[in-house]
């Protein structure tokens, strides 16, 4: 047949056409207007083909069924009209799908994402390989919009809308296995023979088969997403959710909780009408910007090594790690679940080394526990752990990443060890949160293989890592750290050596103001109660618990060091410290922790850093003097250099910290607010409260030059 | 030098668990994992690569049911590549033994150059058998074709059926257990009580003098516990440094309670632990940049009748693997002679006296033997090899000797020697 711009087919036995969707020079398929155009041509040719009796629909992709729809296009969209229209063309393309006179089966072997997985819902039957590579899922709110091509109406009705709400609304992807398991897919097969059960399928249905599905769920099932009564119950449980999570800052959920009821309620057709509305309207608006900005950002940052000319990076196969700690643990765990080197770490005495073990091996644990590994893999991976209180095998390690205590001798210590005992190609990364890496290097033999590796706490869940070089480091250090991170399953950003490097260099001074808002009299759970209102996943002072507040302290006495006054500590915390109260890890900080559990604020704190709460300024103010604190800080930060580009600055706080993604990140949200309009905020906080708020010269600069840091 | 064709074995390193009785510290850990544990702690100890092993080869006397073949386990460790070949084999008391003598054959031969030789015994992890009676009509019911069938099959269990038989340490030749050998050879031989319980002080005297002045330590890999209530294992826990001669003689005998003379303290005890040797060929260790402890010159089994002297094929073995070696027992340095019991040890040292040769205990077992520090089955081989290896270096011998006695009425020794 004539290929159009990705299908092809040819007729095999049994009148069989077989359909392969490969599209032309893209590593992965993805659905655009010149494929749904591919699509409709090749159905109306099947349609037309009197020798064509049923259909088989493959990918031609090794590891991707079809991504999704192609996001560059959807950017494209200006209005909520335009973006409904395309929505509805959609869906009438896959009810021409799921309408077709002839069978359809599809075999799935790869991510079958949106687009993908609302096209395989069309077909009439659907085969999955049990690959890992086959993740299957409707991400769509994760972009902030919701799955317009007729999702929101298939999947609750071949699942129940229990199922259908658990998948669209967290915009999880899900293991071939699971989705077997909730009924999306009918068959689960070994990848070998994908290709001949769905060929099988499609010529049993050909020849008057019906597919028979079970009422999914069982009575449970029928009793909640059987009959209207159950799923009010259900919907009314998801809704409340859904605010709980996302406070009202996200609207994609709720919109997709709308179109999936409404199109429960009121039919199919009513349905799609509704879906298309909401797509139109969730594509347009500012969240959904931002959140396919930041796509965009971190898919760029997994191809960017941060320097000019990257070399080609060391393949890392044996990772030493210094300090068994809790950050050493979780940079070994997730060393070794994402990226599957073999780490041997090293502690000053055993039953230090035995803990890390432990530590490390939890995360193996909840992997295991999660279904996310079997109890083979978990077997083979665990075997990776081992640690001494020697350097030995620290021979072939490729890497060494040394998370010991934060203070410059004891890491200079450390660096001179490793350089002992590994070849001189190895490189040496300090896992410091502050401390300059060209000061660590000074003691080095050989600085140029010294850089920094900022991992943030706890490593198994955060997605960033700062990646430092000094002065001195190789390129190719630098492109074998990025890599790593990346192998790690974080998102690197390559950062200036400078005090607090990127993340610390913004937060001090938010958690610094945070402090001084407590000692003003706000009450605590009020000061975190706006910022997650804000955004924030979770409020500063909660955030300083789970630091840890010796940490914080050390932080602030680095950053005062090299910046001065404008990060003088706050003196109301040096109390905290005193009395053991360093946060969650001392079972008490701000907040009481019972068994791992966080509890309530402990009210002798107030006494502690004398202060009453009483109020303080009001929660606009509060609000706008935390906030603006870090953007002024974020932009000195970018006029420094500390950052490439403002793309890599808002990765990092939104990854690094939890910077409301919605809002973009603090040097987009700076742009929202407009550089004068910050000024001027800045200049009138600094008059009031003092020479903290100076609003930097990189603000000024903008305000005056009247552009953004995002032109 | 008379071995084959004249490819030398180099002994590289060898290293072991710490040797702990069964049924204390390590009695959540399966044997396979202590084999696993102890190979992957000699790769990460010696910096050698995996791929560059060519054969991983175990010994184990009871494995378990569920890893039948525990070397293949080892081998597919992620640290090494898949395609290790890899076999177990029982040699009895002797299987490390072996497998460091198979190891040697594969590498004189040309069929490898580097070889993990290594053994392992959790005797906390015993299969346990099901009663004959049970087995059968389990085995039955699995083929029923139908419900009933299977259920008449079920309804002929009687409670007797049920308990569970444990393995024994019984000779299935002669029902002999290993204790009542070792009875009737202190009878025959004449070896009185105060000489074994001499012989087993003794043992638990140079084994923790060994201990403290971290000769043994340097053998033993500590045991990092995988839950976070265990505490790590440095140290063998069998080694008595609060024992003496009377407290000794207070025990009674525990295999013939009127005339005998074998009691706990002058026996091994069951004993949980793994033990591995690196092995290669001269050249690969060269060109590797090891250099090796020591190299194996020879080995010999031998066996008796088992309804005869149990534990006395020894006699037979060292003199073979001397021959084999073209050396006289006075060539010998240092020798190390496993001690499942005090009275086996003493009948060795008479019967090899009994040949004219002098017996020179100033070179015997010098950091005590397995009567102290324990003994795996599996394992007590190749921690002879390493520790006799190792003892030879600091004493600079040119030659030493390595001798044990094994279930079935065998007898294993291997001659060492250094440059």
């Amino acid at each position: 047949m004539a290929p159009g711009a990705a299908l092809t087919w040819e007729l095999g036995e049994g009148g069989v056409a077989v359909v392969t969707f490969d599209l032309k020079g893209e590593p992965v398929n993805k659905i655009s207007r010149a494929v749904k155009q591919d699509v409709q041509a090749t159905f109306e040719a099947l349609e037309h083909d009197a020798s064509v009796k049923a259909i088989a629909f493959f990918s031609g992709k090794p590891d991707t069924f079809i991504a999704g729809a192609d996001i560059e296009e959807f950017v494209g969209l200006t209005t909520a009209a335009e973006a409904e229209r395309l929505s509805a063309q959609g869906q009438e393309l896959l009810e021409r799908v799921a309408r077709f006179p002839k069978p359809v089966a599809v075999g799935i072997h790869g991510a079958c994402l949106g687009g993908g997985l609302e096209f395989a819902l069309a077909c009439r039957y659907r085969v999955a390989s049990d690959h890992a590579r086959t993740q299957i899922g409707l991400p769509e709110v994760q972009l902030g919009i919701l799955p317009g091509a007729g999702g929101c109406q298939r999947l609750p009705r071949l699942i129940g809308a229990r199922a259908a709400l658990d998948m669209i609304l967290a915009g999880k992807v899900e293991p071939a296995r699971k989705a077997f398991r909730v009924g999306i897919v009918d068959e689960l097969v070994p990848h070998a023979i994908l290709k001949e059960i769905t060929i099988a399928a499609a010529q049993r249905m050909a020849a008057g088969w019906r597919p028979r599905r079970r009422r999914p769920g069982g009575f449970t099932g029928w009793l909640l997403d059987g009959n209207p009564l159950g799923r009010r119950l259900v919907f009314r449980a998801a809704r409340k959710q859904v605010l709980a999570q996302t406070r009202g800052n996200y609207p994609a959920p709720l919109a997709a909780l709308d179109a999936v009821e409404h199109g429960l309620k009121h039919g199919m057709a009513a349905g799609f009408k509704r879906e298309a509305e909401l797509f139109g309207q969730l594509a347009v608006t500012d969240v959904s910007r931002k959140l396919v900005q930041i796509f965009f950002a971190t898919t760029a940052l997994k191809k960017d090594f941060g320097i000019p000319g990257p070399p080609a990076p060391t393949t890392v196969q044996r990772l030493g790690v210094v300090g068994a700690g809790f950050m050493g643990a979780g940079i070994a765990g997730t060393a070794i679940v994402h990226a599957g080197v073999d780490v041997r770490m090293k502690d000053a005495d055993l039953p230090r080394v035995a803990k890390g073990l432990t530590a490390a091996r939890e995360i193996l644990d909840d992997r295991l526990k999660r279904r996310r590994i079997t109890k083979y893999e978990y077997t083979r991976l665990v075997a990776l752990l081992s640690g001494s209180d020697t350097y030995a095998g620290f021979g072939r390690a490729e890497l060494v990443i040394e998370a010991v205590f934060e203070d410059l001798q004891v890491k200079q210590q450390v660096l001179r060890e490793v350089e002992g005992t590994t070849r001189d190609e190895a490189v040496f990364a300090s896992n410091t949160s502050t401390i300059p890496i060209h000061r660590i290097a000074e003691a080095a033999g050989r600085p140029e293989r010294v850089i920094g590796m900022h991992f943030f706490s706890p490593v198994a869940r955060m997605p960033l890592v700062e990646v430092i070089p000094s002065a001195r480091t190789l390129p190719v250090v630098v492109s074998t750290a990025v890599a790593f991170g990346r192998r790690m399953g974080k998102t690197p950003i390559v950062v200036k050596d400078s005090p607090g490097f990127w993340i610390n260099r913004i937060l001090t001074p938010y958690m610094n103001e945070a402090g001084q808002l407590l000692v003003e009299g706000v009450a605590i759970e009020e000061l975190d109660r706006l910022m997650v209102e804000f955004g924030f996943p979770v409020g500063p002072i909660t955030l300083m618990d789970e630091v840890g507040l010796d940490v914080g302290e050390k932080v602030v006495g680095v950053m005062h060091e090299a910046f001065g006054e404008r990060f003088n500590p706050v003196p109301a915390f040096a109390g905290m410290v005193k009395s053991g109260r360093l946060g969650r890890k001392a079972g008490k900080g701000f907040y009481q922790y019972t068994g791992g559990k966080k509890g309530g604020v402990d009210p002798g704190v107030y006494e502690l850093i004398g202060a009453h709460p009483n109020g303080g300024p009001r929660p606009a103010e509060i609000i706008q003097r935390l906030v603006l604190v870090m953007l002024n800080e974020a932009a000195r930060g970018v006029g420094e250099g500390i950052v490439r580009t403002p793309r890599d600055g808002d990765v990092g706080a939104i990854f690094g910290f939890g910077f409301p993604p919605f809002r973009g990140g603090p040097l987009r949200h700076a742009d929202d607010l407009g550089a004068a309009r910050v000024v001027g905020e800045l200049e009138r906080l600094a008059d009031r409260y003092g020479a903290r708020f100076a609003p930097s010269d990189a603000l000024r600069d903008l305000a005056q030059r009247n552009t953004k840091f995002y032109p | 030098m008379p071995v084959g064709n004249g490819r030398r074995v180099a002994v590289v390193a060898g290293y072991r668990t710490p040797f702990c009785k069964s049924g204390t510290s390590l009695k959540d850990a399966r044997a396979v994992d202590l084999a696993r544990f102890v190979t992957r702690e000699l790769l990460e100890r010696t910096d050698l690569n995996g791929a560059d092993v060519n054969a991983v080869i175990f010994g184990q006397v009871v494995p378990s049911a569920l890893v039948p073949n525990v070397a293949r386990e080892v081998s597919l460790l992620p640290q090494f590549p898949k395609e290790i070949p890899a076999y177990s084999l029982n040699r009895a008391c002797a299987s490390s033994g072996q497998a460091a003598a198979n190891a040697y054959d594969e590498i004189t031969l040309g069929t490898a150059d580097v070889v993990i030789a290594g053994g392992v015994e959790s005797l906390s992890d015993i299969p346990i058998l099901a009663s004959r009676r049970l087995a059968d009509i389990l085995v039955e019911a699995s083929k029923a074709k139908s419900v009933g069938a299977r259920l008449r099959s079920f309804s002929r269990i009687r409670p007797r059926d049920l308990v569970p038989v444990s393995p024994a340490i019984a000779e299935p030749s002669t029902g002999e257990s290993m204790g009542q050998s070792a009875e009737k050879m202190a009878k025959e031989n004449h070896i009185t009580r105060e000489a074994q319980d001499r012989w087993a002080l003794r043992s638990h005297t140079l084994a923790a003098k060994g201990t403290d002045d971290g000769r043994i330590t340097a053998e033993v890999v500590p045991w990092l516990p995988e839950r976070s209530r265990e505490v790590v294992i440095t140290a063998d826990n069998g080694i008595r440094r609060d024992t003496s001669l009377e407290q000794m003689a207070k025990l009674k005998p525990v295999f013939d309670r009127r005339y005998g003379s074998v009691t706990a303290a002058n026996s091994s005890p069951l004993t949980d632990g793994a033990s591995a040797v690196l092995l290669m060929s001269e050249a690969a260790a060269r060109a590797l940049g090891y250099t090796p402890l020591t190299y194996i010159r020879s080995y010999a089994v031998a066996a008796v009748d088992p309804g005869w002297q149990l534990l006395q094929a020894p006699i037979f073995a060292v003199p073979k693997a001397l021959e084999r070696a073209g050396l006289a027992w006075k060539d010998l340095g240092v020798i190390e002679v496993h001690e499942a019991f005090a009275a086996q040890v003493l009948s060795n040292l008479q019967g090899w006296a009994a040949k004219g040769w002098e017996i020179n205990e100033a070179i015997i077992n010098v950091m005590g033997g397995s009567i102290a520090i324990g003994h795996p089955f599996g394992a007590t081989g190749t921690r002879l090899v390493t520790t006799l290896s190792h003892e030879m270096v600091r004493r600079d011998a040119q030659f030493g000797l390595l001798s044990i006695c094994a279930q079935g009425g065998m007898g294993f020794a291997m001659v060492l020697e250094r440059n």
